[in-house]
C-alpha cells in the first residue's frame, strides 16, 4: 500500500488491525447502503465484544445482524432497531446493551467525531429520556443538550464507486450514513461496487475526499430490499 | 362518523402550502402525499436523505438503492435532490422544513407529544423522530382521538415517555381538528356527524370549544 494506493485485494487485509473491543461505526440505513462484505469479514474473524455504530442492527441473517448470530457485538448504539428477532431476544436476555439516539444526534455525533469537534449543543431530546444526564444549557432562551461526539476505531463504508486515492461516490439514498462515518473511523475501509482509474471521478463531483480513507476494496453485493413497494401493488 | 385514515390525510393535506418543504412520518402521515391539492407544489423530504420524493416504483423501476425514511423502494420526484444523514437533519434541525406530520401515542395541551416508546414493551427507537419535533416550524400531530378502550390519547399530562415538549402545533384526529396554544386544545372542526359532546367526552386535557364548530367537508 505504497503512496496512494489504498486498494487492497483481501478482505482479511481490509480488516487488519480489528480486535476485541473495538468501536466500529458502519454506514448504512436499514439494508441500504450497507458494506456486506466488510460485515461478514467480521463475522469470519470472529471478533467479540464489539460496540457498533450504526442507524440500525441490519434483519435475521443480513447485514449487522449476522454479528448478532455469534454474539459479536456488546453494544448498538442506533436510532432504531428490532427489525430482528435475534436483536430483541440478546436484548431482552441482558446479553446486547443498546445506546438508542435520536437519528440526527446520531448522524451529527459522526460528523463532528471526524471534524474534531468533541461535542455540541443541540435541542434535540430536550426534556426527554434521552436528556438524563446531560448538560443543558440556554441559547436565546431556549434549551440545548451537551450531546459527546463519536470517534470509531474503524468505520466501514459502502460506496459506489471509488479510486485507489481513496475517493468516494454514493449512489442515491446509499449515501445515507456514509460520508460522516468516513470521516469518524481511525480507520477507514470503504467497500466500493466499481473501483474505477484515477481521475475518472470529477472532482467537484466526489462525496467522500480520500484524506479520509485508509483502504478501499472492491466488492460484491447483494443488495438485499428490505421492503420492496411498487405502483401495481399499490 | 370517525374519519377514515384516508379521510384524515386528505383534511391534512389542506394545510399545505404552495412551495412547502414537508416530511410525512410513517403510515397515516404518508398517506397525505396521495392528496396534494391540484394548483400547489410541495417537496416531500425524507430524512434518509432525499428532499423530493416521488412516487413508488413501477416494477422496473425498483431501485435498492433508492428508498425512503420507513425503508420502502421509492423513485425521485424531479428537481430531487439526494444527500447524506447529517445534511438532511441539518435541515430538519436547522427549521428549514415547513411543515412535519407524524403519528403519535400521546398529545397534552402543553404540546408535548409521546410517540416512540411505551415503558414494559419492546422500545425499538425513535428514530428521526425526536429530531423532527424539535427542529420543525410546524408541526401536525395525526391520531385516533382515543385509544381502542375509549380512553383519550388528549390530555393534560402526557402519561408516557416523551418524543418532544411543548412543540405541536395542531393535531387532526379521526374526530376533529384542534390548535394546541397557551396551555389548551382549541377545537376547531369536527369530522362529519360527531357531536361536540363526544369530542368533549373523548377529551382529557383542557379543551376550549366556540360558540361554532363547523364541520369538515369531504367530496
Amino acid at each position: 500500500m505504497a503512496g496512494f494506493n489504498k486498494v487492497v485485494s483481501s478482505y482479511s487485509e481490509a480488516m487488519t488491525g480489528l480486535e476485541d473491543g473495538m468501536t466500529i461505526i458502519a454506514g448504512g440505513f436499514g439494508l441500504c447502503g450497507i458494506p456486506e462484505g466488510l460485515i461478514s469479514e467480521i463475522k469470519r474473524l470472529q471478533t467479540k465484544g464489539l460496540t457498533v455504530v450504526s442507524n440500525n442492527c441490519g434483519v435475521d441473517g443480513f447485514g449487522l445482524g449476522i454479528l448478532l448470530e455469534d454474539k459479536q457485538i456488546k453494544k448498538m448504539v442506533s436510532s432504531y432497531v428490532g427489525e430482528n428477532a435475534l436483536f430483541e431476544q440478546q436484548l431482552l436476555a441482558g446479553e446486547l446493551e443498546v445506546e438508542l439516539t435520536p437519528q440526527g444526534t446520531l448522524a451529527e455525533k459522526m460528523r463532528a467525531g471526524g471534524a474534531g469537534i468533541p461535542a455540541f449543543y443541540t435541542a434535540t431530546g430536550v426534556g426527554t429520556l434521552v436528556a438524563e444526564g446531560k448538560e443543558i444549557k440556554q441559547f436565546n432562551g431556549r434549551d440545548y443538550l451537551l450531546e459527546p461526539s463519536i470517534v470509531g476505531d474503524f468505520a466501514i463504508i459502502k460506496a459506489w464507486k471509488a479510486d485507489r486515492y481513496g475517493n468516494c461516490v454514493y449512489r442515491h439514498t446509499a449515501m445515507n450514513f456514509n460520508p460522516m462515518a468516513a470521516t469518524a473511523g481511525k480507520i477507514t475501509v470503504v467497500e466500493a461496487e466499481e473501483i474505477v482509474e484515477p481521475g475518472e471521478l470529477a472532482p467537484s463531483e466526489i462525496h467522500t475526499p480520500g484524506i479520509y480513507v485508509n483502504r478501499v476494496i472492491k466488492g460484491e453485493f447483494e443488495k438485499r430490499i428490505e421492503r420492496v413497494v411498487t405502483q401495481e401493488q399499490n | 362518523m370517525a374519519l377514515t385514515r384516508e379521510q384524515i390525510a386528505q383534511r391534512v393535506a389542506r394545510e399545505l402550502e404552495d412551495g412547502f418543504y414537508v416530511n410525512l412520518g410513517i403510515g397515516i402521515p404518508t398517506l397525505v402525499a396521495n392528496f396534494v391539492p391540484e394548483g400547489i407544489e410541495v417537496m416531500l423530504q425524507s430524512e434518509n436523505g432525499l428532499l423530493g420524493m416521488g412516487p413508488y416504483p413501477t416494477k422496473d423501476q425498483v431501485d435498492a438503492d433508492m428508498i425512503n425514511a420507513g425503508k420502502e423502494t421509492v423513485t425521485a420526484a424531479t428537481g430531487a435532490a439526494i444527500f447524506s444523514s447529517a445534511e438532511s437533519f441539518a435541515m430538519i434541525r436547522g427549521g428549514h422544513v415547513d411543515l412535519t406530520v407524524l403519528g403519535a401515542f400521546e398529545v397534552d395541551q402543553h404540546g408535548n407529544i409521546a410517540s416512540w416508546m411505551i415503558p414494559k414493551k419492546l422500545v425499538k427507537g425513535m428514530g428521526g423522530a425526536m429530531d423532527l419535533v424539535a427542529g420543525a416550524k410546524n408541526i401536525i400531530c395525526v391520531m385516533t382521538h382515543a385509544n381502542k378502550h375509549g380512553e383519550s390519547k388528549l390530555l393534560s399530562h402526557c402519561s408516557l415517555p416523551l418524543t418532544g415538549v411543548n412543540c405541536i402545533n395542531k393535531i387532526v384526529t379521526d374526530l376533529a381538528v384542534l390548535e394546541v396554544r397557551d396551555g389548551a386544545f382549541h377545537l376547531l372542526e369536527r369530522a362529519p356527524g360527531i357531536s361536540v359532546d363526544e369530542i368533549v367526552s373523548k377529551t382529557q386535557g383542557k379543551l376550549l370549544v366556540p360558540e361554532e364548530v363547523p364541520e369538515m367537508q369531504f367530496n
